[in-house]
């Protein structure tokens, strides 16, 4: 057995702290360290996030996607049960379906017609005896080893996940308690989809899951809701993490802490960030109708290693996470309320989808950072980032806003999933 | 009177000139006159062809008042941190339909963006679709829904199209 490509890569950066609180700049620049991320990390042993099922509803219906970088269709077969199909004819490697939805019978590749039933089976090859015993395919040629490849799939609560690997555990335990929680939490009832946003953003996708484990970024560079006076750093929030640290639900809750930094404590001295006691023409953007028995006002919930759950305020979405490449990476979100939401509970979802997304007013500085990020570290590729606000040491969950110690979890067992030996001396 | 649209020289030219008006406003980073273009219950959209073509209603930004609009642009100003960007609107013929005294505009638009090194990006393709009404005799838009192609936005949306 050859060495997968890239795997020579991870000899050329150290992490020096074993709880990953230093990150070598290279693992976000390197092709050959993405390449082999997609074999170890998005084909290991992992659940992908895949779609809704509330996107596929019907026998016949499918939606494209991407695991990783390879593409993915998602459909629904005619006995209603689901399917994950890498788009990629058996024959010449040509996408098969071309659609980014619909819904139809059979899967058709347009260059030589060769077609696959929703489970990926190949039943048709045209002229596979040739005209007349001229042409064609050999006599010993055995179309069922020629069907699409296969992910497996789980499902929770309607949101459909797949995996490569034949050694993933099961959905649940993957989530472990916290995460199942989650997960059902937000999908506890049936969905509706009400569109979808699309992101691209040229710096590495690890940048983006960096920033979903960072509660500290939240108050000092988003200053949407701390301008308008909505929430700050010092508000009542925190982080959990699984038992392996490799999820991440990062919460803020309504009530609880007010004004304890600022001029109290110099939290903000030295910025020019704090309350500017501004009020916005129409708050109604801002409120905030409970719907769940918790009093979570934001929960993001990020699953390693391609999605993350969304609620901020009644804006629900799920993001899905497409590297392209060591350099750039697509969000895919896709923004939903619930079936049974009246029209006003709708307009407030879509009005509040302000909040969120490309163009968020609280969330759209995370493409501008990851980008900084990514090209100041171009050179230095042995040179780390610094990862300590909570602290060193072991991953736990964190009972206020001002620490990145998901980060290290995340990276934790990305360094175990890769074969990287994470540091001697922390 | 044009034969094929209803819609005087005059008024053509009227709607186009509210057109320029409305990228060069843009391009020139005054928001607050921009925004003083639109009517208090207007509705400014922008909404990706994904969308539309799926008949889902979920935009990319959504103000459906000025007041909304103003506040937009004041968090700009004042909180959110976005890529240094100059814009530049290319906007095409303004085709201007009447009807019931509400005249209906639609322009393609390419607008590009650069960086402060003098680099230049194809930022966003697509349409106006605009409902403009005449308020003490000046043209004000009443609705503007902006149908983007350039669904997968590059980096972030922070500065209106």
């Amino acid at each position: 057995m050859t060495a997968p490509a890239g795997a020579d890569a991870l000899s050329r950066y150290t992490f020096p702290a074993a709880d990953c609180s230093r990150i070598p700049y290279g693992m976000y620049r390197d092709p050959d360290v993405f390449e082999l991320e997609q074999e170890r990390i998005f084909r290991g042993p992992i659940w992908n996030y895949l779609a809704l099922e509330a996107e596929i509803p019907n026998p016949g219906d499918y939606r494209l996607i991407e695991v990783g970088d390879t593409p993915v269709i998602v459909n629904r077969a005619r006995d209603g049960s689901l399917h994950a199909l890498v788009n990629r004819c058996s024959h010449r490697g040509a996408e098969v379906q071309r659609n980014l939805h619909g819904n139809t019978k059979v899967h058709t590749c347009c260059y030589h017609q060769w077609s696959f039933d929703l489970t990926g089976k190949l039943i048709g090859v045209p002229f596979q005896k040739g005209i007349k015993g001229v042409g064609g395919l050999p006599a010993d040629f055995d179309k069922a080893c020629h069907n699409l490849q296969r992910l497996r799939v789980e499902t929770m609560n309607g949101a459909i996940f797949g995996t490569f690997c034949e050694e993933t555990p099961p959905l649940e335990e993957y989530l472990g308690p916290v995460f199942t929680h989650q997960v059902k939490r937000l999908f506890h009832k049936p969905v509706k989809v009400l569109g979808y946003q699309r992101q691209r953003i040229f710096g590495n996708w690890k940048l983006y899951t960096d920033n979903l484990r960072d509660p500290n970024h939240g108050g000092l560079l988003h200053m949407f809701q701390i301008t308008f006076g909505i929430a700050r750093l010092s508000g009542t929030g925190g982080a959990r993490v699984d038992a392996d640290g490799k999820h991440n639900l990062s919460w803020a809750a309504q009530g609880g802490r007010t004004d304890q930094d600022g001029a109290s404590d110099g939290g903000y001295a030295g910025t020019d960030r704090g309350d500017m006691n501004i009020k916005l023409k129409d708050p109604s953007l801002l409120r905030y109708h409970k719907e769940f028995p918790d009093n979570l006002t934001l929960a993001v919930t990020s699953l390693f290693a391609n999605a993350a759950l969304q609620q901020i305020g009644n804006t629900l979405a799920v993001r899905q996470l497409r590297p392209r490449s060591a350099d750039e990476f697509e969000i895919v979100s896709t923004f939903f309320g619930y079936e049974d939401d009246d029209e006003a509970m709708t307009r407030h979802r879509l009005r509040k989808a302000n909040l969120a997304g490309p163009a968020g007013l609280v969330s759209m500085e995370d493409g501008e950072a990851v980008e900084l990020v990514h090209r100041a570290i171009v050179r230095d590729m042995d040179k780390h980032s610094i990862v300590e606000f909570g602290g060193r040491g072991p991953v736990t969950d964190q009972e206020n806003l001002i620490s990145d110690v998901p980060m290290r979890g995340f990276w934790i067992y990305y360094c175990k999933l890769m074969g990287i030996r994470a540091g001697e001396t922390a | 009177m044009n034969a094929i649209c209803g819609i005087s020289p005059e008024m053509h030219l009227e709607v186009t000139m509210l057109f320029e008006e409305y990228g060069r406003l843009l391009d020139e980073d005054r928001l607050e006159d921009w925004t003083a273009l639109f009517m208090p219950d207007c509705l400014y959209e922008i909404i990706s062809r994904e969308n539309v073509e799926q008949n889902l209603p979920l935009s990319l930004m959504l103000c459906d008042s000025r007041d909304m609009l103003d506040d937009r642009v004041y968090s700009l100003r004042e909180a959110n941190v976005f890529n240094i960007h100059y814009d530049c609107h290319i906007i095409g013929p303004v085709r201007v339909t009447a009807q019931d005294g509400a005249w209906t505009a639609t322009a393609a638009y390419s607008l590009f963006q650069s960086i402060q090194a003098g680099e230049t990006r194809l930022f966003s393709v697509g349409r106006y679709h605009a409902e403009l009404k005449r308020v003490d005799g000046v043209l004000r838009i009443a609705k503007m829904r902006v149908l983007v192609d350039t669904g997968a936005i590059l980096t972030l949306l922070a500065t209106p199209i």
